[in-house]
Protein backbone atom coordinates (compact mmCIF):
# COMPACT_ATOMS: atom_id res chain seq x y z
CA UNK A 1 0.00 0.00 0.00
CA UNK A 2 1.48 3.33 -0.94
CA UNK A 3 1.18 6.78 0.50
CA UNK A 4 -1.97 8.87 0.28
CA UNK A 5 -0.07 12.13 0.43
CA UNK A 6 0.79 13.31 -3.03
CA UNK A 7 1.91 16.75 -4.14
CA UNK A 8 3.89 17.48 -0.98
CA UNK A 9 7.61 17.94 -0.47
CA UNK A 10 9.89 14.92 -0.44
CA UNK A 11 10.19 15.19 3.34
CA UNK A 12 6.45 14.74 3.76
CA UNK A 13 5.73 12.19 6.47
CA UNK A 14 9.33 12.10 7.68
CA UNK A 15 10.29 13.00 11.23
CA UNK A 16 12.80 15.83 11.01
CA UNK A 17 14.98 17.87 13.33
CA UNK A 18 14.71 21.55 12.50
CA UNK A 19 17.47 23.56 14.16
CA UNK A 20 17.09 27.30 14.22
CA UNK A 21 19.50 30.18 14.27
CA UNK A 22 18.26 30.88 17.81
CA UNK A 23 17.84 28.91 21.03
CA UNK A 24 15.06 26.65 19.80
CA UNK A 25 15.21 23.31 18.08
CA UNK A 26 12.12 21.47 16.83
CA UNK A 27 11.36 17.83 16.09
CA UNK A 28 8.21 16.89 14.24
CA UNK A 29 6.76 15.11 11.26
CA UNK A 30 7.20 17.19 8.16
CA UNK A 31 3.94 17.98 6.43
CA UNK A 32 5.32 20.22 3.71
CA UNK A 33 7.96 22.74 2.79
CA UNK A 34 6.68 25.98 1.33
CA UNK A 35 8.08 29.35 0.41
CA UNK A 36 7.31 30.45 3.95
CA UNK A 37 9.11 27.65 5.77
CA UNK A 38 8.54 24.12 6.95
CA UNK A 39 5.25 22.87 8.37
CA UNK A 40 5.60 20.27 11.12
CA UNK A 41 2.98 18.08 12.77
CA UNK A 42 3.14 16.56 16.28
CA UNK A 43 5.96 18.87 17.24
CA UNK A 44 8.29 18.90 20.24
CA UNK A 45 10.44 21.94 20.95
CA UNK A 46 13.54 22.31 23.08
CA UNK A 47 15.52 25.38 24.09
CA UNK A 48 19.27 25.06 24.30
CA UNK A 49 20.21 24.33 27.92
CA UNK A 50 16.63 23.71 29.04
CA UNK A 51 16.56 21.02 31.73
CA UNK A 52 20.35 21.01 31.65
CA UNK A 53 20.40 19.60 28.13
CA UNK A 54 22.03 21.10 25.09
CA UNK A 55 20.38 20.91 21.71
CA UNK A 56 22.58 17.97 20.74
CA UNK A 57 21.86 16.08 23.96
CA UNK A 58 18.17 16.57 23.34
CA UNK A 59 18.47 15.28 19.77
CA UNK A 60 20.54 12.29 20.89
CA UNK A 61 17.81 11.21 23.31
CA UNK A 62 15.07 11.83 20.74
CA UNK A 63 16.90 9.69 18.19
CA UNK A 64 16.63 6.71 20.54
CA UNK A 65 12.96 6.75 21.50
CA UNK A 66 11.24 9.70 19.81
CA UNK A 67 9.60 12.76 21.29
CA UNK A 68 6.47 13.80 23.16
CA UNK A 69 4.52 16.30 21.13
CA UNK A 70 3.92 19.77 22.54
CA UNK A 71 2.16 21.22 19.49
CA UNK A 72 -0.18 19.68 16.94
CA UNK A 73 1.30 21.76 14.12
CA UNK A 74 3.79 24.58 13.66
CA UNK A 75 5.22 26.57 10.79
CA UNK A 76 8.93 27.25 11.26
CA UNK A 77 9.69 30.37 9.21
CA UNK A 78 12.34 29.92 6.54
CA UNK A 79 14.49 32.78 7.85
CA UNK A 80 14.82 31.07 11.25
CA UNK A 81 15.91 27.68 9.92
CA UNK A 82 19.58 26.74 10.28
CA UNK A 83 19.30 23.09 9.26
CA UNK A 84 16.81 20.30 8.59
CA UNK A 85 17.88 16.71 9.26
CA UNK A 86 16.02 13.41 9.31
CA UNK A 87 15.79 12.11 12.88
CA UNK A 88 16.04 8.54 11.64
CA UNK A 89 19.49 9.24 10.21
CA UNK A 90 20.94 10.63 13.45
CA UNK B 1 -11.40 9.93 12.65
CA UNK B 2 -10.81 6.31 11.61
CA UNK B 3 -10.59 5.52 7.91
CA UNK B 4 -13.13 3.31 6.22
CA UNK B 5 -12.84 -0.33 7.33
CA UNK B 6 -12.79 -1.32 3.68
CA UNK B 7 -9.77 0.87 3.07
CA UNK B 8 -7.75 -0.50 5.94
CA UNK B 9 -8.70 -4.14 5.54
CA UNK B 10 -5.77 -4.90 3.18
CA UNK B 11 -3.43 -3.23 5.67
CA UNK B 12 -4.72 -5.49 8.42
CA UNK B 13 -4.55 -8.56 6.22
CA UNK B 14 -0.98 -7.82 5.19
CA UNK B 15 -0.04 -8.71 8.76
CA UNK B 16 -2.69 -11.24 9.74
CA UNK B 17 -1.96 -13.32 6.64
CA UNK B 18 1.60 -13.64 7.97
CA UNK B 19 0.32 -15.09 11.23
CA UNK B 20 0.19 -11.87 13.24
CA UNK B 21 -2.65 -11.90 15.75
CA UNK B 22 -4.88 -8.86 15.67
CA UNK B 23 -5.75 -7.30 19.04
CA UNK B 24 -9.00 -5.40 18.61
CA UNK B 25 -9.93 -4.56 22.19
CA UNK B 26 -8.23 -3.53 25.41
CA UNK B 27 -9.05 -6.97 26.77
CA UNK B 28 -7.23 -8.57 23.84
CA UNK B 29 -4.18 -6.44 24.64
CA UNK B 30 -4.29 -7.28 28.33
CA UNK B 31 -4.50 -10.98 27.52
CA UNK B 32 -1.53 -10.72 25.15
CA UNK B 33 0.57 -8.78 27.64
CA UNK B 34 -0.40 -11.05 30.53
CA UNK B 35 1.63 -13.87 29.02
CA UNK B 36 5.10 -13.18 30.36
CA UNK B 37 7.04 -16.24 29.29
CA UNK B 38 9.18 -16.14 26.18
CA UNK B 39 9.43 -13.53 23.47
CA UNK B 40 6.73 -11.38 21.95
CA UNK B 41 6.52 -8.68 19.32
CA UNK B 42 3.78 -6.08 19.11
CA UNK B 43 3.38 -4.13 15.89
CA UNK B 44 1.58 -0.79 16.05
CA UNK B 45 0.12 -0.71 12.56
CA UNK B 46 -0.79 2.53 10.82
CA UNK B 47 -2.55 3.78 7.72
CA UNK B 48 0.21 6.23 6.90
CA UNK B 49 1.91 5.00 3.75
CA UNK B 50 4.98 7.15 4.40
CA UNK B 51 6.23 4.67 6.97
CA UNK B 52 3.73 1.84 7.40
CA UNK B 53 4.00 1.04 3.72
CA UNK B 54 7.44 -0.39 4.48
CA UNK B 55 6.74 -1.53 8.03
CA UNK B 56 4.29 -4.24 7.08
CA UNK B 57 6.45 -5.86 4.38
CA UNK B 58 9.38 -5.57 6.78
CA UNK B 59 7.48 -7.50 9.44
CA UNK B 60 6.48 -10.16 6.93
CA UNK B 61 10.08 -10.58 5.82
CA UNK B 62 11.41 -10.74 9.37
CA UNK B 63 8.91 -13.42 10.33
CA UNK B 64 10.41 -15.71 7.69
CA UNK B 65 13.60 -15.88 9.77
CA UNK B 66 14.23 -19.18 11.56
CA UNK B 67 14.49 -17.48 14.95
CA UNK B 68 11.40 -15.44 15.65
CA UNK B 69 9.25 -14.38 18.60
CA UNK B 70 7.01 -16.87 20.30
CA UNK B 71 4.04 -14.57 19.87
CA UNK B 72 3.39 -11.70 17.43
CA UNK B 73 0.42 -9.38 17.59
CA UNK B 74 -0.73 -6.05 16.23
CA UNK B 75 -2.95 -3.13 17.12
CA UNK B 76 -4.06 -0.60 14.53
CA UNK B 77 -3.40 3.03 15.48
CA UNK B 78 -6.13 5.42 14.42
CA UNK B 79 -8.53 2.50 13.92
CA UNK B 80 -8.72 0.38 17.03
CA UNK B 81 -8.38 3.29 19.40
CA UNK B 82 -9.04 1.52 22.69
CA UNK B 83 -6.68 -1.34 21.94
CA UNK B 84 -3.93 1.02 20.79
CA UNK B 85 -4.25 3.22 23.86
CA UNK B 86 -4.09 0.19 26.10
CA UNK B 87 -1.03 -1.15 24.29
CA UNK B 88 0.76 2.19 24.60
CA UNK B 89 -0.09 2.22 28.27
CA UNK B 90 2.25 -0.72 28.77
CA UNK B 91 5.18 1.43 27.59
CA UNK B 92 4.64 4.70 29.46
CA UNK B 93 8.20 5.95 28.93
CA UNK B 94 8.07 5.55 25.16
CA UNK B 95 6.55 8.44 23.19
CA UNK B 96 3.70 7.14 21.04
CA UNK B 97 4.38 6.77 17.35
CA UNK B 98 2.94 4.71 14.55
CA UNK B 99 3.94 2.57 12.93
CA UNK B 100 6.27 1.24 15.58
CA UNK B 101 7.34 -2.13 16.90
CA UNK B 102 7.86 -3.28 20.47
CA UNK B 103 9.81 -6.37 21.36
CA UNK B 104 9.42 -8.08 24.73
CA UNK B 105 11.21 -10.87 26.50
CA UNK B 106 9.66 -12.45 29.58
CA UNK B 107 7.31 -9.50 29.80
CA UNK B 108 10.06 -6.84 29.69
CA UNK B 109 10.52 -4.40 26.85
CA UNK B 110 13.93 -5.19 25.34
CA UNK B 111 13.65 -3.44 22.00
CA UNK B 112 11.62 -0.72 20.38
CA UNK B 113 11.63 0.55 16.81
CA UNK B 114 9.93 3.94 16.69
CA UNK B 115 8.39 5.43 13.58
CA UNK B 116 11.39 7.58 12.74
CA UNK B 117 13.53 4.43 12.49
CA UNK B 118 11.08 3.05 9.92
CA UNK B 119 10.59 6.10 7.71
CA UNK B 120 12.57 6.19 4.48
CA UNK B 121 13.87 2.67 4.93
CA UNK B 122 13.37 -0.39 2.83
CA UNK B 123 11.46 -3.44 4.01
CA UNK B 124 14.74 -5.38 3.86
CA UNK B 125 16.55 -2.89 6.08
CA UNK B 126 13.73 -2.83 8.60
CA UNK B 127 13.51 -6.62 8.60
CA UNK B 128 17.24 -6.64 9.32
CA UNK B 129 16.67 -4.60 12.48
CA UNK B 130 14.00 -7.02 13.64
CA UNK B 131 16.07 -10.07 12.81
CA UNK B 132 18.92 -8.63 14.88
CA UNK B 133 16.54 -8.52 17.84
CA UNK B 134 15.31 -12.05 17.09
CA UNK B 135 18.88 -13.36 16.96
CA UNK B 136 19.68 -11.70 20.27
CA UNK B 137 16.59 -12.77 22.18
CA UNK B 138 14.76 -15.65 20.49
CA UNK B 139 15.54 -19.31 20.92
CA UNK B 140 16.98 -21.39 18.12
CA UNK B 141 14.08 -23.46 16.83
CA UNK B 142 14.14 -27.10 17.85
CA UNK B 143 15.68 -29.28 15.16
Amino acid sequence: MGTFHQGKSELHGITVVVDTTGQEIFIGRCDDETGEGIILHDVDMHRDGEGGRSKEEYVKRAAMVGTWKKHDALLIPKERIASVRKLGEL
Amino acid sequence: MPYSPLLVRPMREELTSAGVKELLTAQDVDAFMAEKNGTAMLVINSVCGCAAGMARPGVRLALQHDRRPDRVATVFAGQDLEATARARGYFPDIPPSSPSIAFLKDGELVGFIPRHRIESRSADALAGDMVALFNEHCKVPAG
